[in-house]
């Protein structure tokens, strides 16, 4: 009998815990299950589980209607965009401020830090009044540029952390070698690091594809993600539940794959270093 | 290389960084600052010149400014309150041994992966809509009456909302710390008779301290910052119910075109951020020297 007892305990807390797990996953999954119903299915009530005749005509539809490749490849655009100029301007920040430390490191971190913690309506007025009268709102440059700044902050701290862990003596070996700077940090550092450079790129990827101020208030069709399309949504002119559906599973399932390949790291991005 | 070169490579590394940040930042900070003690609206260029306190004075007095801040602490509050208790009870229980622990793990964690409009739309149509809804469909089952989610109870249903997505935040940074728990300690103190209350009270919950602290942080300057929920469910209603201060200073500005009010709001939004920045660059520079 004595054996027996973890067992059952280990039974029940997989029932618990299944339960819970499949509640916070639900609402993904109706949504990817509407997407694949009719709409008078999708309005049913009561809620119908399962559709009767599984459809792809809602992802077909969602496109026809609304270009929403098109919206599709506005998301990519801004979060590749912002994420690999990001990265060319955070590694060498990063670099600098990890292997060669001034009396000014901390006060830089902790500066940068603090421009992430200010709400971004602090900026929203100026920033949406030089885009009018530049013509960067509604531009794809433009709403990349504003979320490349937006998440500089967390990509330099999080590239900051990883390098602070490799010793510094292999990248000096490089120098005395002969190594430049370029050098050193090309062949180097970024082999050394690429766990925490390709996690530090997935974290900012999925930051810019979700994002959801800057994208709802400087853009509108032309330069308009998938959040901002998304959003469209929201006005009620009938009820499209199973076009949402569509357009929402597709908006949602790259970021979620990244996010469930990244998880681990992720913790120590969104902590700027505190929870490892 | 001469240490006067390494200055210069360190300060050309470090520059674009910094700059970008200032110039995309700093100035449109200071440049809120300088606007809110400007006359200034789009829809009367003709309006000009110095209002001293006045901008602020006419957001204070705004009689959505006071629900605003009401409705913005409630929300911080309110999703805390859940995220945080919640979380460390998910944390705990996806710590223990299970059949299929990393499959359970991953839907879990899936809401905080989707976009905010996304997930704003999918609760606000197909769970809280009062006749098609999944809720509508429980209470029915339940013999209670339907409910108006959104027009009732806008606060408590957008806190459900952003609850949500960031209760896998709080279980993910809680099951981090939770693994690097001392596991000899842990049954040292169960051979000396200590229950699973008394070890969560005296050796779990003191070993989740800094991740608590973490969580709140960091949830607090996300929540304060709550918009695109709100822009998509409630629009700030009915009346100002569910209007927090970022979208009371967004409506002033781009929909009323109150520029110099707005600028004063965002001032005040800044000066509330902060007071948690404090805290939030205390603890991650402690972090540093560490």
């Amino acid at each position: 009998m004595r054996s027996l007892r973890p067992i059952l305990f280990k039974a029940a807390i997989t029932c618990l815990g299944w339960t819970v797990a499949m509640l916070m996953f639900f609402p993904i999954l109706w949504t990817v299950l509407t997407s694949f119903k009719t709409e008078v299915e999708a309005i049913a009530f009561p809620p119908v589980f399962l559709p009767a005749q599984w459809t792809l005509e809602n992802y077909f539809e969602v496109h026809a209607r609304s270009e929403y490749f098109s919206h599709f490849l506005n998301s990519v655009v801004i979060s590749l965009g912002s994420t690999v100029i990001g990265m060319v301007l955070a590694i060498p920040a990063a670099w600098s401020m990890a292997f060669q430390p001034t009396s000014w490191t901390r006060h830089i971190l902790m500066w940068m830090l603090s421009t992430k913690m200010m709400p971004a309506v602090g900026a929203l007025v100026p920033i949406f009044l030089i885009f009018k009268s530049v013509g960067l709102l509604d531009t794809l440059p433009g709403i990349t540029l504003v979320v490349l700044t937006a998440n500089l902050p967390i990509m330099v701290w999080m590239l900051y952390t990883y390098f602070k862990e490799i010793p510094s003596d292999i990248l000096e070996a490089a120098r005395i070698d002969g190594a430049t700077t370029v050098g050193e940090l090309v062949y180097v550092l970024l082999p050394m690091s690429l766990p925490g450079v390709a996690s530090t790129m997935l974290l900012n990827i999925i930051l810019a594809w979700n994002e959801a101020f800057w994208t709802l208030s400087l853009t509108a069709v032309k330069a308009a993600p998938l959040t901002a399309f998304i959003a469209s949504y929201s006005s009620p002119q009938g009820l499209f539940w199973a076009k949402l559906s569509a357009a929402s599973t597709l908006a949602i399932a790259p970021i979620l794959i990244i996010g469930w390949i990244s998880q681990k790291q992720l913790v120590r991005g969104l902590t700027f270093g505190a929870v490892k | 290389m001469s240490g006067h070169r390494m200055k210069t490579v360190n300060r050309l590394a470090l520059a674009p960084s910094v700059l970008l940040l200032v110039i995309g930042m700093i100035v449109p900070l200071a440049t809120t600052l300088w606007l809110s003690f400007r006359l200034y609206n789009l829809m009367n260029p003709a309006l000009d010149g110095f209002a001293g306190w006045s901008n602020y004075a006419f957001f204070l007095t705004d009689p959505a400014f006071l629900p605003a801040i009401v409705n913005t602490l409630l929300m911080v509050g309110g999703v805390l309150a859940i995220t945080v208790v919640g979380g460390i009870l998910f944390g705990l229980l996806f710590d223990q041994p299970m059949w299929g622990r990393g499959f359970t793990r991953l839907l879990v964690i899936a809401p905080f992966f989707v976009m905010p409009t996304v997930s704003a739309l999918v609760w606000k149509n197909m769970f809280m809509h009062p006749a098609y809804g999944i809720f509508a469909w429980i209470s029915m089952k339940l013999g209670l009456p339907q409910v108006e989610w959104l027009s009732n109870y806008p606060l408590l249903s957008i806190v459900i909302i952003v609850s949500w997505q960031w209760l896998p935040f709080a279980t993910l940074i809680f099951l981090t710390a939770l693994q690097s728990l001392d596991n000899e300690q842990q049954e040292a103190a169960r051979m000396d008779g200590a229950g699973p209350i008394d070890r969560f009270i005296y050796l779990i919950l003191p070993h989740l301290g800094r991740a608590i602290a973490v969580v709140i942080l960091m949830e607090t300057i996300f929540i304060l910052a709550i918009f695109a929920e709100i822009f998509v469910t409630t629009s700030g209603g009915p009346g100002y119910a569910s209007t927090n201060l970022p979208y009371l200073i967004y409506v002033q500005a781009l929909m009323q075109f109150d520029v110099g009010a707005a600028s004063a709001g965002a001032i005040i939004a800044v000066i509330l951020a902060n007071i948690v920045a404090v805290f939030a660059i205390r603890l991650a520079g402690k972090n540093l020297t560490a």
